[in-house]
């Protein structure tokens, strides 16, 4: 969780408070909780308001913090292609079978969590803030700054990375086909 | 014809905006030849299902330090 809202605030003293807070928050109003399967679940939606709650204050105060660079940028993900935009045959996606993500256990998450650590800081955080947080494209844009179109081009790079991260280290396991 | 890079960025922005019909046809198109890109665009919106299924993983995969923050 903590490293979580690190991600998303790029504070770490920050978003140490807004851990703390949510969690304040949840223990205080535990008895309007129900199941207790989900309480994490319930507990990271209340992370995720506050995070959100924090981020549209810091626009309003328009103490922007300087962005959190385009990173070194050499994108390793050109190079899964050719020249041509197609392809290289070593990184073409192989089947996944179906990710069931009950059957999915410890080791995949960690796995999962390395190579979301390893994208780029700016693509991770956009990617967090599209699949985890599910903010809105005009949210997203003004909270790093970029268009729409520069949005759409970071998700489809955090994407490919992540991907190709997950099947190397993950999915293509065992089976080292061609 | 679309190559692999534009028809995997078409089928990435397609999970985050409505793609206009030209997109979709060429899209579609390019799809129905790679298999590569199939695999692509499926597995891109399983990034999505895992990401949100992230959230709820027990939590002591990343970080042991967190029962402190509870005071």
């Amino acid at each position: 969780m903590l490293k979580f809202a690190i991600l998303q605030l790029s504070d770490p003293v920050v978003a140490e408070d807004a851990v703390q807070e949510a969690l304040a928050g949840a223990l205080k109003n535990v008895s309007t909780f129900a199941g207790q399967a989900a309480i994490k679940t319930w507990v990271f939606a209340i992370l995720k308001n506050k995070i959100i709650d924090t981020i549209r204050q810091r626009q309003k105060l328009a103490q922007l913090a300087p962005l959190v660079s385009f990173d070194g940028e050499a994108d390793d993900v050109d190079t899964l292609f050719d020249r041509r935009g197609i392809w290289k045959a070593q990184n073409r996606p192989t089947d996944w079978g179906t990710p069931e993500d009950n059957v999915l256990g410890r080791d995949f998450w960690r796995v999962f969590d390395a190579c979301l650590n390893h994208l780029p800081a700016q693509q991770g955080k956009v990617f967090m803030m599209r699949e985890f947080m599910d903010m809105a494209t005009a949210d997203i844009c003004v909270d790093a700054g970029v268009s729409v179109s520069n949005l759409n081009v970071l998700l489809h790079r955090a994407r490919l990375r992540l991907r190709n991260c997950l099947e190397k280290h993950w999915f293509q396991g065992e089976k080292r086909a061609c | 014809m679309l190559n692999c890079w534009s028809a995997t960025k078409l089928a990435s922005d397609s999970l985050d905006r409505k793609l206009t019909l030209v997109e979709r046809m060429r899209l579609g198109t390019h799809l129905a030849m790679c298999p590569a890109c199939r695999r692509f665009s499926r597995q891109a919106a399983d990034l999505r299902q895992l990401s949100r299924h992230y959230c709820s993983v027990p939590d002591d995969l990343s970080r042991p330090s967190e029962t402190d923050s509870e005071r």
